[in-house]
């Protein structure tokens, strides 16, 4: 069979990184090949490599058995490779057929725009692939899964026959997603050639014909899907076991830590973004908030934690009335919060890892006495934090936050703000951008608080990981909570459902 | 490894380069470059070739590096924290007027006038420094811009109020009580009647309190996380609008105690002011070059009075004074550049260690 | 490893050791006083420069003068100051290299001279428009009024040549130095016609541009035809609204200050200046005349004003520009009036900041008031 791609001992080095070292991959024409690998793996250089925006240092690229040069994205338009970006590249206020005919203007010279041929064209692909598009409807009033079709077939519409995905389903719902897989399915029915980029396994175990898996710049293996596990392929692309499920044995929950009482907030623009919101949680509990980004979850953390003023209701913390109380207060009524932006909030960027350590406690003893920051203790501490959580870094506690990976990043935050054994923790997002093996990791341990007894919610916009974490799950729509479910009892589809503002009836 | 020298090495480099054009552009014009030296080594250590010994020259040297180590400080103080306190100069202003009318108007005994001088103009700098502050923090106002207009305003405003201070002529004020001044008999006769004065060991106690505050308290902890990033310190649950306005008004504090330095110290009245005198500005050069680190905006001071205080030296010795001011443009110049300097920098560190790594693969 | 930090210091090393060989006193610097001297002067300027067209480059000529007469060009030098905390340490330096005879050029540093000159009873100095008490200090006041005088006479004479019956006064710092200046101009033009409106306003400054420019404004459009400026640079605001003004077809004039302005006042082509006349203060003359004194061993420590009769002050009166031939008459009869005292010119003003009216108006409500 041909090769619709080959990379041949693509080698890419970045100041102090290897990112590509002597990959090889050979796409087959008409199959859908994943790229499989952890965050900073290659995947995306590679790809990047192979659409024209970085130049190897050595290697060669031959597409459909020809060696070219592609030193520029058009350069790669014109062998017809098309990629769909993570971030969509889209203009909010055009329809979908003017986006995709952007810069393929069909017009003779001083005419207006034509858009009958272009209308035409769009509509006929649509129906071929299964690529249900308004092509009249702006791209701002568009769901995320529409605006992916939009970028798809932007693609088609410039006779892409080579179509890389850059981890496509990031961002959306469960439903979406099948969606997304029934459409890959149909383009490569048609005979289009498609590279997946991704590190999630059940994707790649759907669709994909062949998998290449990367690790730190190399190329591990390449496999076929069909005869290996998920399991394997971790396995590959961690390169150790991975422990899928997390171990979360039944108990009883204690007393109610937090209590919301009809919450309102009102969002940065000053529209109403929670609506009448109340629940629990209890000791030993974890709620699961699901739901899709964008849908009030941020502003109930922030109104939680004190970020941000309440409009009306009340919350609770152990009893005590924590409405109003400053940010400080908050903490110190018991709360630790793990926030969703871990540059924005969690850490403070430019100070040191030990520094980082100590945001919450720097003007408590014993880091502080009299006003003087005790350096030894510091330390003390941070080494302690440091080795228990596993968080590696380049110089240790006196690395700054910047350079480190996110990752580790993450696993700093989640150090400080599980040791600080408060009652409730508030989770966002604790594994966004992740690999495997972190993910693992800081699953495990957020399990374990619940397990000492501390009383934790939850926010996610990754279902898996609402599902294997928490014991209840709510879900939010449009700032209301469209249904609260035990884990044991639901599952994707249900929850699915409900994110996307369908009531359930039960 | 070359990371840690860094911060050194860039403005070091940055001298080098800049007295490089100095020296360039006096041979170029057929001027002598060996004045520029011994002229340098004069204004630093009184010493030249052929005659005696005059401890004159380093006390004028102090004396015109105690207000640029002040508002040095004041600029690096609210760099470290974030802001651009471009307001410097008219806090100086302010300062010098608080200073002043204190001095004269508020009789104190014994060496509390001094005191209570030294610290009317700090408070007088950090009051000014305070507005630019609150406006940033409750309507969103760029310091900088707020900084610049008050400039202004502080320049002719204070000309105003210094002129109907009792006893105030059309161009300064009355002579302040000695007792409120800083002038100093002793450290005078040791420099051979130079103006040297005990602001001498107040800008040194300020230099190390700079150094503590910001590096070893819990307050300094606090006002840099607010810093660099005002979002994640509110996260942490600091009163970051809180420390917006402390940072600025301890820089406005530091820039007014050079605004007492001027009024206790290098004069003793107060002046009335046709033009800026750029203090704040020339903080700016100072901090930038002594990477905001308490030490080197020390030093980074007394290098740029010294290229001030040797233009006297080098007109004497025949050579154009703004030749001082060239070499002083061009190392902020060069500074500000660092990012230039420290790309060669890099390269050619990378280029060695390659080097030196595939001569390991060969052996 | 760090090439440019390699290369910056060989350069550096080298240029310094090409510097250092070629170690040649440099013998034909002007601004170099040299060591076989009998006698040196030494001029400490404020921040303006000896090229100022001001009264400072007027002090440096006047030494230029002397040297060139006694055969001393080598012997005068001369120290630009940065910034005002520079006055001492300049006046220091010329006292420690024993200078004989050191010149401070402006009321500014009578503070400086007050500390410095006890320290150096072996040196003579000269302050310029300010005055000392200190037994070797010489100190030169110039009669402004005198001068100014006579370019009110100017001004009021071009004024009614014109039809106008309004002319204008702008001052820098409402000063007594300054006001003096207003008080001779009043008196001139009182003496050739009562009945003329002056406007009066001061700028709080001198050096702003554009609060001279909005002065003048005001008064030209108040139906000003002459203003006299002594305001510094603020000067040169007034000098650009007139240009401004004239270049649009008004007529309009300006009469500048301390020394000949005509340049300052061009118009476009350069064939004709703005500048009617100028107030003339011999900032040289003073120089010359203490430094010739000092230098054959007559200094004395007195307050000397400078006045008309010394030609110490005067109105520039060069023919064929802006003045008319009757008007340069006129002048030379005021001249000579106040040179053999037939006229007495007071240093007292009368119309106050920011009003205007003719003198005898505000001389009346002045005595009113006593």
């Amino acid at each position: 069979m041909d090769y619709a791609i080959e990379m041949l001992h693509v080698t890419k080095e970045f100041p102090g990184i290897i990112a590509n070292d002597d990959v090889t991959i050979r796409v087959k024409k008409g199959t859908i090949h994943a790229l499989l690998g952890e965050n900073g793996a290659g995947k995306s250089t590679l790809m990047s490599i192979l659409f024209g925006m970085y130049q190897p240092n050595r290697g060669e690229i031959k597409v459909n058995g020809k060696t070219v040069v592609i030193n520029d994205p058009n350069v790669a338009n014109d062998l017809g490779i098309g990629m769909v970006h993570q971030h969509f590249k889209l203009v909010d206020i055009y329809t979908a057929a003017e986006n995709i005919i952007l810069g393929r203007e069909d017009k003779s010279m001083f005419g207006p725009l034509s858009f009958a041929n272009a209308s035409k064209k769009i509509k006929e692909l649509g129906e071929r692939y299964g690529l249900y598009v308004d092509p009249d409807m702006k791209v701002e009033d568009m769901t995320v899964g529409m605006q992916q079709r939009v970028e798809i077939l932007k693609m088609l519409y410039r006779d892409s026959d080579i179509l890389i995905f850059d981890e496509p389903t990031a961002v959306l719902t469960p439903q979406e997603i099948d969606e997304l897989m029934e459409i890959m399915k149909n383009l490569k029915n048609e005979g289009k050639t498609i590279v997946l980029i991704t590190h999630k396994l059940k994707e790649i175990k759907r669709v994909a014909d062949v998998c290449t898996v990367l690790r730190r710049g190399k190329v591990i293996d390449t496999i076929d899907v069909a005869s290996t596990s998920e399991s394997e392929m971790a396995k590959l692309m961690v390169g150790r076991d991975v422990e899928f499920k997390v171990d979360k044995k039944e108990h009883e929950f204690g007393d109610v830590v937090l209590k919301v009482e009809h919450l309102n907030v009102k969002n940065a623009r000053g529209l109403s973004a929670v609506k009448d919101l109340s629940f629990d949680i209890r000791k030993g509990e974890i709620l699961g908030i699901a739901g899709i980004d964008g849908n009030g979850q941020t502003e109930l953390v922030y109104a939680l934690t004190g970020l941000s003023k309440v409009e009306s209701g009340k919350v609770y913390l152990n009893g005590k009335d924590i409405t109003d109380l400053s940010i400080y207060d908050h903490y110190e009524a018991g709360l630790s919060h793990v926030p969703e932006d871990r540059h924005r909030h969690g850490l403070i960027l430019d100070f040191k890892l030990k520094e980082n350590y100590i945001v919450h406690s720097y003007d408590k003893a014993p880091f502080c006495k009299h006003g003087v920051l005790d350096n030894k203790e510091i330390d003390k501490y941070a080494s302690r934090l440091t080795e228990e959580f596993d968080v590696r870094s380049g110089q240790g506690i006196e690395t700054i936050a910047r350079s480190m990976s996110g990752g580790n990043q993450q696993k700093a935050i989640i150090a400080r703000e599980v040791d600080r054994s408060s009652d409730l923790m508030i989770i966002v997002q604790p594994t966004r951008g992740l690999d495997v093996g972190a993910i693992e990791y800081i699953h495990n341990r957020i399990v374990n608080e619940r397990n000492k007894g501390r009383a934790i919610l939850l926010v996610s916009f990754e279902l898996d990981e609402i599902l294997s974490l928490s014991d209840r799950i709510a879900v939010m729509f449009s700032g209301e909570i469209t249904g609260v479910k035990k884990a044991e009892e639901t599952n994707e589809h249900e929850l699915g459902l409900l994110m996307a503002g369908g009531h359930s009836n039960a | 490894m070359l990371k840690k020298y860094e911060k050194i090495i860039i403005p070091l480099v940055a001298i080098i380069l800049g007295l490089l054009v100095g020296m360039l552009i006096l041979l170029v014009s057929g001027l002598d470059v060996g004045a520029l030296f011994s002229g340098l080594l004069q204004g630093a250590t009184g010493i030249k070739s052929g005659s005696d010994l005059n401890l004159r020259y380093p006390g004028e040297l102090l004396v015109t590096a105690i207000p640029l180590i002040f508002t040095g400080l004041a600029i690096g103080f609210a760099y470290r924290c974030g802001m651009f306190n471009i307001g410097a100069d008219g806090q100086v202003i302010f300062g010098s007027l608080c200073a002043v009318s204190f001095a004269l108007l508020v009789p104190l005994p014994g060496p509390l006038a001094a005191i209570g001088t030294l610290l009317a103009g700090g408070l007088g700098g950090a009051i000014w420094a305070f507005i630019p502050g609150i406006l940033k923090v409750k309507f969103n106002i760029s310091e900088v811009v707020t900084g610049i207009m008050l400039n202004y305003v502080a320049l002719y405003g204070c000309n105003y109020f210094i002129r109907i201070l009792p006893g105030s002529t059309d161009t300064k004020t009355a002579e302040i009580p000695l007792n409120a001044s800083l002038e100093s008999e002793f450290l005078s006769s040791i420099t051979n009647n130079s103006r040297l004065h005990w602001g001498i060991v107040v800008v040194i106690i300020a230099t190390i309190l700079y150094w503590f505050i910001i590096e070893k308290t819990s307050f300094g902890y606090q006002l840099r996380a607010t810093g660099f990033n005002k979002e994640g310190a509110r996260y942490a649950g600091i009163k970051a609008d809180r420390s917006v306005i402390l940072s600025i008004m301890i820089s406005g504090f530091l820039a007014g105690l050079a605004g007492s330095m001027l009024v206790q110290g290098t004069f003793t009245w107060g002046r009335i002011l046709v033009a800026s005198e750029s203090y704040g500005f020339d903080g700016i050069a100072v901090a930038l070059v002594g990477g905001c680190n308490a030490l080197g905006i020390f030093l980074s001071g007394l290098l740029f009075a010294l290229l001030s205080v040797s233009e006297t030296i080098l007109q004497v010795a025949g050579i154009p004074r703004e030749i001082g001011q060239i070499i002083s443009s061009s190392i902020i110049f060069f500074v500000a550049i660092q990012y230039i300097i420290k790309f060669f920098l890099d390269r050619s560190f990378k280029k060695k260690k390659r080097a030196v790594s595939s001569k390991e693969e060969a052996a | 490893m760090k090439n440019i930090l390699k290369f910056a210091l060989v350069a550096f090393l080298a240029i310094a050791l090409v510097g250092c060989g070629s170690n040649t006193p440099s013998e034909e610097d002007p601004g170099t006083a040299a060591g076989e001297c009998e006698f040196t002067v030494g001029l400490v300027t404020d921040t303006g420069g000896i090229d100022d067209r001001s009264f400072n480059q007027s002090a440096w000529e006047g030494l230029q003068k002397w040297a060139e007469e006694a055969g001393a060009e080598d012997c005068i030098s001369y120290l630009q100051s940065s910034a005002e905390t520079d006055y001492e340490p300049n006046l220091r330096q010329f006292g420690d290299d024993g200078t004989d005879l050191i010149v401070a050029v402006g009321y500014l540093f009578d503070e400086s001279i007050k500390t410095i000159a006890p320290d150096y009873p072996e040196s003579h100095f000269l302050v310029i428009d300010t005055t000392s008490d200190l037994d070797n200090v010489a100190s030169a006041v110039f009669a402004s009024e005198q001068g100014s005088f006579l370019v009110g006479v100017a001004a009021a004479l071009k004024a009614q040549e014109m039809g106008s019956d309004t002319v204008g006064f702008i001052g820098g710092m409402e000063s007594d130095l300054i006001m003096a200046f207003q008080a001779g101009y009043e008196q001139g033009v009182e003496a050739v016609d009562p009945n003329m409106t002056i406007y009066v306003d001061y700028a709080n400054s001198f050096d702003d541009v554009a609060i001279g420019q909005s002065l003048a404004q005001k008064q030209y459009d108040a139906g000003a035809s002459v203003i006299y400026h002594a305001a510094g640079n603020v000067g040169n605001g007034v000098i650009n609204e007139a240009q401004e003004r004239v270049g649009a077809g008004e007529e309009v004039w300006v009469i500048g200050v301390d020394r000949d302005q005509y340049e300052d006042g061009m118009l476009e082509g350069g064939e004709s200046s703005v500048i009617l006349t100028s107030m003339i203060k011999r900032v040289d003359t003073a120089t010359y005349t203490v430094a010739k004194a000092a230098a054959e061993g007559n200094f004395t420590a007195e307050i000397h004003t400078y006045n008309m009769a010394e030609d110490g002050v005067g109105a520039e009166t060069t023919e064929g520009r802006n003045l008319s031939a009757d008007i340069i008459e006129a002048i030379n009869g005021y001249r000579d009036q106040i040179v053999n005292g037939e006229i007495e010119v007071g240093t007292t003003r009368y119309i106050t900041n920011g009003e205007h009216g003719t003198v005898a108006e505000f001389r009346a409500l002045a005595e009113e008031a006593e």
